[in-house]
């Protein structure tokens, strides 16, 4: 076999461009995955909940939101990747400096996506918890809101992370 | 997360609604002070089921009080099922296969004692209903039984192991209902491991407990009757603490104590048995119910599984029994006893 036909040949032929366009992708799309995911678990407890206890509702809305920031993180990095997405002459597209620029996008947009699809999911069900156990004993609301805010921290380490990496993207300068 | 979905997740929240409804002790402190059964119905205004009792005009009748409050449970049930999505909805019928088993007894040993269809209608649990029951009081033997109405209900699958040809009796249909319970226990059992996850897990904790006790009730019914050893063995369901082993030596016991000293060796009946003195078997009903409401609670500590729907269920279920008995007592002026039989839940 070739060498021009192997896997590694193949991934190296690949647009840096399609890399860092998938990146943004991943940040902003798989972000709000864990963020509906997590506001459908805690909706659709705390609506339930909320039939006895209707007191719980303004007060559980924070658990929303919670899940909500999630999104809003996956938006921030995708439109701080979108600005590092610099076109370059054709002729340096697969130049060293291109292919890292695009890989490191790519990265971040993943570190960025699945942090939050996980935090999301952390939060949706602790979210969860929470409304059910403030229906029952409004003084463990409280409580379960530093656990949900130590869970919502989560998201912001991968934030945090992507940005760090996607600084490290900078194209070869134009000729 | 076996089979949750936004649905279960609402259900699961509501039920935990209905759960705080439960009556506290300070609930049950108020109801044995009372004199009469009007009092009763007053104090419970206050509650749940105060929508359930207010239409009532006195004199009250505990039948009335306790035909009331299950029509709140049967309501509560019949909400959670229309919403419930699979396998939710199935694990909610499992809950009243158990009542149906009962209404199918309850109708044929009266029928077998020539009493009205009508009036042992109104005495089956609703939770228990089928279309057909009322025609189970033609059936003369086991194989009619099955051919004519049970083949069209969810329990006809538990019926494989006791078609006989033989005329009921009340030994014959004893049996059949503990051979019935036997098998739907092993099923639903079956399911809920199918489930998996949580519901697994703190289902057969429950069902296992079911099992256990209902062994040593059938041990404890069977001693100084016909039945051998071997009938015995098998109507015990084969799952539970107590299987295999803890079942040999059940088998064999020909009176209280030997059961006492089979339980003894399992830490966890080990309590139960330890508080009842000597003689003191018909506490035993108590000890265990008592038991099971501690574990029936501990299931709502756990969240994203359906053993919370079978925990309410049987909490409700114990509840209405309190009232019966409190009810019962205050209607037969026997205040003194009031205590004998109330489980409290919280």
């Amino acid at each position: 076999m070739s060498s021009s036909s192997s896997w590694s040949q193949a991934l190296v032929k690949v647009s840096p461009y399609t890399f860092a366009a998938i990146g943004i992708a991943i940040s902003i799309g798989v972000s709000v995955l864990g963020a509906a995911w997590g506001i459908y678990i805690t909706g659709s407890s705390l609506i339930g909940a909320a039939i006895k206890a209707p007191r719980i509702t303004s007060k559980n809305l924070i658990s929303v939101i919670f899940c909500e920031a999630v999104a809003i993180y996956g938006v921030i990095v995708a439109i701080i990747l979108q600005t590092k997405l610099e076109s370059v002459p054709a002729s340096m597209i697969y130049a060293a400096e291109s292919l890292r620029a695009g890989y490191a996008i790519f990265a971040s947009g993943i570190i960025v996506g699945f942090a939050n699809l996980v935090c999301g999911v952390c939060v949706g069900i602790i979210g969860s918890s929470c409304a059910l156990s403030d229906a029952q004993n409004s003084s463990l609301f409280v409580k379960i809101l530093v656990i949900e805010i130590f869970g919502s921290a989560l998201g912001l380490f991968g934030v945090i992370v992507g940005i760090i990496m996607s600084a490290q993207a900078s194209w070869p300068a134009k000729a | 997360m076996n089979g949750w979905t936004a649905i279960t997740s609402r259900l699961n929240s509501i039920v935990r609604g209905y759960r705080s409804g439960l009556l506290t002790a300070a609930d049950y402190n108020n109801l044995c002070q009372c004199e009469t059964l009007d009092d009763i119905k007053m104090h419970l205004s206050a509650t749940e089921y105060g929508p359930y009792l207010q239409n009532e005009p006195s004199p009250l009748h505990t039948t009335t009080i306790v035909e009331k409050c299950t029509q709140k449970l049967v309501d509560e049930y019949k909400h959670m099922l229309c919403q419930a999505t699979e396998p939710l909805s199935t694990f909610l019928e499992y809950v009243t296969y158990g009542h149906m088993i009962d209404n199918v007894v309850l109708i044929v040993t009266g029928t077998l004692h020539e009493r009205d269809v009508q009036e042992l209608l109104e005495k089956c649990h609703p939770l228990g209903m089928f279309d057909s029951i009322a025609t189970l009081a033609v059936a003369q033997n086991m194989r009619e039984l099955y051919r004519l109405v049970l083949v069209d209900t969810p329990l006809a699958p538990y019926f494989s192991e006791c078609i006989t040809s033989e005329d009921l009796d009340d030994m014959n249909i004893e049996i059949m209902r503990n051979t019935l319970y036997k098998a739907y226990l092993e099923d639903f059992y079956k399911f809920c491991q199918k489930l998996g996850g949580a519901t697994a897990e703190i289902m057969s904790d429950l069902l296992a407990f079911e099992a256990d006790r209902r062994a040593v009730n059938i041990t404890i019914n069977s001693i100084g009757t016909e039945l051998t050893r071997d009938d015995r063995r098998k109507l015990y369901s084969n799952f539970g603490l107590l299987y295999p082993y803890g079942h040999e030596e059940l088998a064999v016991c020909e009176e209280i104590e030997q059961v006492r000293a089979v339980m003894e060796k399992y830490p966890p009946y080990q309590s139960i048995f330890s508080k009842l003195s000597y003689g003191e078997s018909q506490m035993l009903d108590k000890a265990f119910y008592e038991e099971e409401v501690k574990r029936l609670c501990l299931a709502f500590e756990q969240q994203f599984h359906f053993g919370v729907f079978f925990a309410y269920m049987r909490l409700r279920e114990q509840e209405i029994r309190n009232l019966m008995w409190i009810s019962e007592c205050v209607a037969q002026n026997q205040k003194s006893r009031v205590h004998d039989s109330v489980v409290f839940i919280f």
